[in-house]
């Protein structure tokens, strides 16, 4: 076995690593960390948060990559040589082996027996005949088929019982470890909803992981491959992409942002000008066209990519870099309209008074301060790419194709409604995955708004309920 | 008010030529017309006689900024940049990489994307506004609770989903309107209907949640407690004293759209089979069609300017404080 490392793979986990970093500085300051604790003692934020953290993990399991060594030939001439296998899988493709390997030969519906096409059989006697035919692998132990609903219903029930084992394990071992640590420090979490949430996630964890063996909980596709392997290899794209995006807009939308406002004069009318150019083009015919000049890049450098996954993340991380290079506008402007505002207050003027070079006057004074309009932006932003991505894709330019992702899954939807009987399995569980991930996205983005945009009084979906809360 | 104008229109010529120089490098630059063709003509294996006739054809076998050949009609004016970029100032679009007259493309196009656009845009606001005052109405309530639960989830959902979903549930389950496709004359309003529904109701999350931010913050103004203590009704204080006095932040987003609606809907008219202008956009996009997608680009930013002045005058209309100096 040897460990492959994508160029995705190794920004996300500098990233991680970039997350723990906050984090600790996070906690040396008590202003933010009295805003976060803000964020985390209302049920919506630490329910969301629950749920992109899994998200993230499960970005973090598909993104651990290696290659399996290939079993010798015993005919073949000894050598010490170890050649390993073309196909890169990653932790999450050893998780759902069982699953991934269960290829069928064409669609089937969600806990299907039978395939959904007519295929010629022969009977017993020899002759053919054109009937379903029971599908290869999806429920092959079961031998009256009349009996399948009674078997989803154990297996559900044994699955369910393992969850709540499992979910009583955990909550109770972090029971244990918050109670230990200091109890001023975690009293203001709201317990009952992480604790909801993450048995919740397990449970349906134990679930999909018990049936998804045995059945194509999510249907096939048209290739027989199951729908729930792809709409959960698509996880990573889809936090990647929202992610690693998100972050590549930063440093224009900051670095021109601050300097604009700061420095005024020459710059500020460049920057402005640049701004203004980006934001006039359509952003989509922006992106289309880059996309197209990858491609072609792609095509005649193909001596560059080795495997296919390769090609694949080039072109996704080209993606990334794109968006974010076409989205910095928005934030910069309002970095700017700040800073223009903050650059004029008096602890500012003193700065420049006392000598302080401007390096520093924008490290200590002007970046903290403009640090919310930052993480506001840097929520919002994540959910929004992530709907970009299945826009792209549908539009042919997106992802690469050989890549899961939910854009592609929906792309492909569109002739498979159109069928008849309708393939509606597909589309729908690249939606709801997709929906979920959003909208604990937004749900967040929402908490974090409110705690740190010191204008906003309560705006979020439940600020009347905080504030009473507060009141108390 | 008239020289402020003509400030705005001299200062957005530099604009439009960056954005020229820009596509102009994204198109022949970085991708030589020696690659489009080889695109175009499909496969690698291709004569160099083809790529040659292929960019004589087009134009694109000029030089890309000066021409030094004596011969030639002028040193700078016989130039593929001239020629294909700055023409486009004088809106001569040329041809398409196909042959067909752009110009004349655009002109029967605009229809249909219009007739998707305008309803979808003016029935969207309304809606928005109306709904995002109704929600300040019952601010502090559980109403207001469930009603942002509402637009938090609308605008969680992916656009792409309200179109697959409207013309499975409407087109196809239970035949109300046509699935796709598109008359020209008064049979258009049964294509409309859908694509008009779909647009208003993937807006709604999105539209109330800004919409309601913006109320919310003029909701505590002193003038509104002024004529709530007058006795003046609440529906009255919402829609005759908050709306006008909400009217600037509203208008900084809405009027810089108007403009870019003739610019058509990318998903809407290619699920729907309008052919309108985003149609023509997204199939020239996969044809890689880049005189069109040029053309395009730079009509979308003449359009984006021409929304940011419209945004500047309207302020004066509903705004007796604000001036344009010029």
């Amino acid at each position: 076995m040897k460990f492959t490392m994508l160029y995705s793979d190794g920004l996300l986990f500098v990233l991680i690593a970039a997350i723990f970093w906050m984090i600790k500085t996070i906690r040396t300051n008590p202003q933010t960390a009295k805003k976060w604790r803000y964020v985390f003692q209302t049920r919506v934020g630490c329910g969301s948060f629950i749920i992109i953290a899994f998200y993230l993990l499960i970005a973090i399991l598909d993104s651990i990559h290696y290659r399996q060594a290939l079993v010798q030939a015993p005919a073949s001439p000894v050598s010490t040589e170890i050649h390993y296998s073309s196909e890169v899988k990653s932790v999450l493709d050893f998780i759902l082996t069982d699953v991934k390997a269960n290829v069928e030969t064409t669609y089937s519906a969600p806990f299907a027996l039978y395939s959904f096409a007519k295929e010629n059989q022969t009977d017993s006697q020899g002759r053919v005949y054109r009937d379903y035919a029971r599908l290869k692998y999806a429920g092959s132990h079961i031998v009256d088929p009349t009996n399948q609903t009674n078997d989803i219903l154990v297996r559900s029930a044994i699955a369910l019982g393992q969850g709540l084992i499992i979910s009583l394990l955990v909550v109770g071992l972090i029971n244990f470890l918050l109670k230990r640590k200091l109890n001023q420090t975690t009293s203001y979490l709201p317990l009952v909803t992480i604790y909801c949430t993450l048995s919740l996630l397990i449970v349906l964890n134990t679930w999909a992981i018990q049936l998804g063996g045995v059945y194509h909980i999510f249907g096939t596709d048209k290739v027989g491959t199951d729908v729930f392997y792809q709409a959960v290899k698509a996880i990573r794209t889809g936090v990647l992409i929202g992610t690693l995006a998100t972050i590549l807009t930063l440093p224009l939308a900051i670095g021109l942002g601050i300097s604009a406002g700061y420095f005024k004069g020459l710059v500020d009318d460049v920057v402005q000008y640049v701004y203004t150019t980006l934001n006039s083009i359509p952003g989509i015919l922006l992106i289309a066209a880059s996309i197209l000049l990858i491609d072609v890049y792609i095509e005649t450098h193909q001596a560059d990519f080795n495997l296919t996954i390769e090609r694949a993340d080039f072109k996704f991380l080209s993606l990334c870099l794109i968006l974010g290079l076409t989205s910095w506008t928005g934030l910069c402007r309002l970095l700017r309209a700040e800073t223009l505002k903050i650059s004029q207050l008096d602890y500012v003027q003193a700065a420049h008074a006392f000598g302080v070079p401007h390096r520093k006057v924008i490290g200590r004074h002007i970046l903290p301060n403009v640090t919310h309009i930052i993480l506001i932006a840097l929520v919002l932003d994540f959910s929004a790419f992530v709907l970009a991505e299945s826009v792209l894709s549908y539009i042919g330019v997106g992802v690469d194709a050989s890549m899961n992702s939910w854009g592609n899954m929906i792309n492909a939807a569109r002739s498979e409604l159109s069928r008849d009987p309708t393939v509606w399995w597909s589309v729908t569980a690249a939606f709801s995955l997709m929906f979920v991930l959003v909208l604990a996205a937004n749900l967040f983005a929402d908490e974090v708004r409110d705690a740190f945009d010191p204008r906003i009084v309560k705006a979020g979906i439940f600020g009347i309920k905080r504030k009473q809360a507060q009141e108390i | 008010m008239f020289t402020y104008i003509l400030r705005r229109i001299l200062y957005s010529l530099p604009i439009l030529l960056g954005v020229n120089v820009l596509t102009f490098a994204l198109f022949f630059l970085v991708n030589s017309p020696d690659q489009m063709a080889q695109v175009q003509l499909g496969g690698k294996h291709i004569s160099a006689e083809a790529v040659t006739q292929w960019k004589v054809e087009r134009g694109y076998d000029k030089p890309l900024f000066i021409n030094n050949d004596p011969d030639s009609d002028g040193l700078l004016t016989d130039t593929v940049f001239f020629e294909k970029s700055l023409k486009l100032f004088v809106f001569d679009f040329g041809k398409s990489d196909e042959g067909r007259v752009i110009a004349q493309d655009i002109s029967q196009r605009m229809w249909p994307s219009l007739a998707v656009q305008i309803p979808t845009f003016i029935i969207g606001i309304i809606v928005n506004i109306s709904f995002a005052l109704i929600v300040v109405m019952f601010r502090a309530s559980l109403f207001e609770v469930g009603a942002m639960i509402f637009c938090i989830v609308v605008f969680s959902i992916s656009a792409v989903f309200y179109i697959i979903g409207g013309q499975f549930m409407f087109g196809k389950l239970w035949h109300l309107v046509p699935v796709s496709g598109y008359l020209h004359g008064i049979e258009a309003v049964k294509f409309l209907i859908l694509p008009v529904i779909i647009g208003v109701l993937s807006g709604i999350g999105g539209g109330t949640r800004l919409y309601r931010a913006i109320f919310t913050e003029e909701i505590n103004r002193d003038y509104v407690r002024t004529a709530r203590a007058k006795g003046v009704s609440e529906l009255s204080v919402l829609f005759k004293h908050l709306l006008p006095n909400a009217m600037i932040p509203i208008l900084t987003g809405i009027v810089v759209v108007i403009p870019t609606l003739f610019m058509g809907s990318l998903l809407m008219e290619s699920f729907f089979g309008i052919p309108g202008l985003g149609s023509y956009t997204l199939d020239a996009i996969q044809a890689q069609d880049f005189a069109v997608v040029r053309s395009m680009v730079f009509i979308g930013s003449v359009l984006y300017i021409i929304g940011l002045i419209l945004t500047d005058i309207s302020y004066t209309l509903v705004d007796p404080r604000v001036r344009l100096s010029s």
